[in-house]
């Protein structure tokens, strides 16, 4: 078990002919994920590390069934891919595109859900499920399969995290990186229901940033619903108001969207919030000691 | 991408929305001008991205030329907030009769534009919400739908106005029109704010938009090449963006390089933790090579000296060693003497080492371990300050 993809998930990668999206189409399939068809308008029928590419979504899913859509197209033309991949039935799109205009995201969120579709991103690096499937830019060899699901805001902490939690013995079921951006898809809650449901996941590690109420918002939820423990992180204690560190939804307005507000409300839910990425990693591992002997 | 007053306004009168004569001044002596042209009475206001501008002093209303001239000359010669004032706008005074909220902005919680109205303006948005919760009407925009009509007269209705106020029933098809001007500018500009506040009735029953707020998404410059934003004034942000990086710069004195936005805000916590202080925030990104580590380096010393720098690489498809040898290249080619604490940990990291051993350069001090890393930067730098004192 895991969440959101396995070895059965069969991937279209959009934009497999740009430098990007061969370079990880390369990296997935070593790590043995099903990449099974690329799609780039204009190059139908060429083919990239031996996968065929199409000239359209549609084209592809009448050849080959996917249900999965990576993205790497530019941010141009990033909101039609979008809508070209919900339109031709992929029922996951993993965007990591990055700079996606905000007007573009909110007509992409508001199409999805009339299709049955759901997004990881944009601006993210992706999921994995170690050993079964790579689904975006996450380096799958500090991976091992394993217990510990990890839901973040911030792809290199999502390593950082990892690597300490391999180290340490305790392999990952599934690692979602939800993305940097103000206007997203999936997001911590729903990925906390899924690690909750999911019969492998015995803890979760959850990595937050400053912007938003994200973090706020999934500490009411895990104390009304998690019987699996959570610890956290979040970064940002430091950042001045009114700066973007990085990427849009990094961004402290205000007084709300502080680092120092995410951690007092995780802590009011009774979630233990790490000093550091690799405290956090210990924290995991003893949460789910202490959940195995009880 | 925030605009000044000024340039708001400017999109305000092509998208049709009410807005008062004016002209932009940069010096006194233009201000005089510009009050001859308008008549006497005159708000002269200064011209920078920051709010609280009438409290600072920024804000003046005058009654003749020569005042104009000497309200401009103070205006000019002061900062708010930090924030240089480049220019004042002048434009005509009006007598007011009631003063409203208007704005849109992106809610990360319906994930899609508000519409956020208030029949009291002129006063904090967020302090009104917390004082009258009731004062404030908001409807979300369905992004494809667009801002529809039973919204825009619910705003007339939470307007309130009555029969007896200046400009009668008229009034309520006027702010009517500012609502759907209001979301078309929002929309067509690829705008992530724009707010009116206030949004003012004159005594002659006008609705006039008596400031603009607007915050362009820098992400959709691509659509709008009639906007080019202006240069970072600091002199490092500006180098570390001509290179494509992330750079935010912080007033400690320890130099901070890494990769991904969350790796170095998690960065810069510990190191504020440990006792110090960070002199910047730069992300080189996921994939860097020699080149962009470089860079970075050449940026952080474009700025006031550092006591000391940390490295801090997490190789996930970034190759360590890489940056390893843009670090060596930038510290030998600009002959850096500042301690360089550099910890390389995850992809290419034994060859990254590598690299920086063969180099041995003896300002360089290497770590695995990212908390070490942390405390020796930290103690280097509070080392090297007390050596300067």
């Amino acid at each position: 078990m895991s969440i959101l993809v396995d070895n059965a998930s069969r991937i279209v990668v959009q934009g497999i002919t740009g430098r990007e999206g061969a370079f990880h189409t390369q990296r997935m399939l070593a790590s043995g994920t099903n990449v099974v068809a690329g799609v780039t308008p204009g190059h139908g029928g060429e083919t990239v590390h031996g996968v065929p590419v199409y000239d359209s979504v549609h084209e592809a899913m009448a050849h080959i069934r996917a249900d999965l859509a990576v993205i790497f197209v530019p941010a141009p033309r990033a909101r039609d891919a979008l809508f070209e991949a919900a339109d031709a039935g992929a029922k996951l799109i993993v965007c990591i595109t990055e700079g996606i205009p905000v007007r573009d995201m909110g007509e992409v969120m508001a199409h999805l859900p009339r299709r049955g579709c759901r997004l990881i991103g944009p601006n993210c690096p992706g999921l994995i499920t170690p050993a079964r499937c790579s689904a975006g830019i996450m380096p799958s060899e500090i991976f091992t399969p394993g217990a510990a699901g990890v839901v973040s805001r911030s792809g290199t902490l999502t390593y950082e995290v990892v690597h300490e939690l391999t180290h340490a013995g305790i392999g990952q079921s599934t690692a979602v990186g939800m993305g940097g951006d103000a206007v997203h898809g999936i997001g911590f809650i729903e990925c906390l229901e899924l690690f909750e449901a999911d019969r492998e996941t015995e803890g979760v590690a959850l990595i937050g940033e400053i912007g938003g109420d994200d973090e706020e918002r999934a500490a009411v939820y895990i104390q009304e619903h998690m019987t699996k423990p959570v610890v956290a992180y979040v970064a940002g204690h430091s950042a001045p108001p009114g700066r973007r560190m990085g990427h849009a939804g990094a961004i402290v307005e205000g007084t709300s969207g502080t680092a120092a507000s995410k951690k007092a409300a995780l802590e009011a839910a009774g979630i233990p919030v790490a000093g550091s990425p690799s405290e956090l990693a210990r924290l995991l591992g003893e949460a789910i000691k202490r959940r195995r002997s009880t | 991408m925030d605009l000044l007053e000024h340039e708001g306004k400017g999109l305000f009168a092509v998208a049709g929305l009410p807005v008062l004569p004016s002209f932009v001044a940069a010096t006194p002596e233009e201000a005089r001008r510009a009050a001859e042209r308008l008549g006497p009475h005159v708000c002269v206001k200064a011209q920078a991205k920051t709010g609280g501008r009438g409290k600072a002093g920024g804000i003046r209303v005058c009654g003749s030329a020569g005042e104009v001239e000497a309200a401009a000359a103070d205006i000019l010669a002061t900062t708010i907030r930090g924030h240089r004032v480049e220019s004042v706008l002048v434009e005509r005074a009006v007598d007011i009769a009631r003063e409203l909220y208007i704005g849109i902005t992106v809610s990360r919680e319906v994930r899609s534009p508000l519409l956020i109205f208030a029949r009291e303006g002129g006063v904090d948005i967020e302090e009104l919400a917390k004082r009258d919760p009731d004062a404030i009407l908001r409807r979300p925009i369905d992004p494809l739908l667009g801002l529809l009509e039973y919204q825009v007269r619910d705003v007339v209705d939470a307007a309130q106005f009555g029969p007896d106020q200046p400009g009668g029933t008229g009034v309520g098809a006027a702010l009517a029109e500012v609502c759907r001007a209001l979301w078309k500018l929002y929309r067509d500009r690829d705008a992530t704010l724009v707010e009116v506040n206030p949004l003012v009735l004159t005594t002659a029953g006008e609705l006039v938009c008596l400031d603009s707020k607007v915050t362009v998404d820098d992400n959709a410059l691509f659509r709008h090449k009639d906007m080019v934003p202006e240069p970072p004034e600091d002199a490092r942000e500006a180098k570390a963006r001509a290179a494509g990086l992330a750079f935010v710069p912080l007033s400690g004195d320890i130099g901070v390089i890494g990769n991904g936005a969350g790796l170095v805000m998690s960065t810069i916590d510990q190191i504020e933790n440990a006792g110090g202080k960070a002199a910047d925030f730069c992300d080189i990104g996921g994939g860097a090579r020699s080149e962009v580590a470089q860079a970075a380096l050449e940026a952080m010393f474009a700025g006031p000296p550092v006591a000391a720098v940390l490295v801090n690489i997490f190789g996930g498809i970034t190759r360590c060693e890489d940056v390893a040898k843009g670090l060596v290249e930038a510290i030998t080619a600009a002959h850096v003497d500042a301690p360089v604490v550099v910890r390389l940990d995850g992809n290419a990291a034994e060859e990254g080492h590598a690299v920086l051993a063969g180099a041995a350069l003896p300002n360089v001090t290497v770590s695995d371990d990212p908390d070490e890393a942390v405390r020796l930067v930290v103690s280097i730098a509070k080392e090297r300050e007390a050596a300067a004192r």
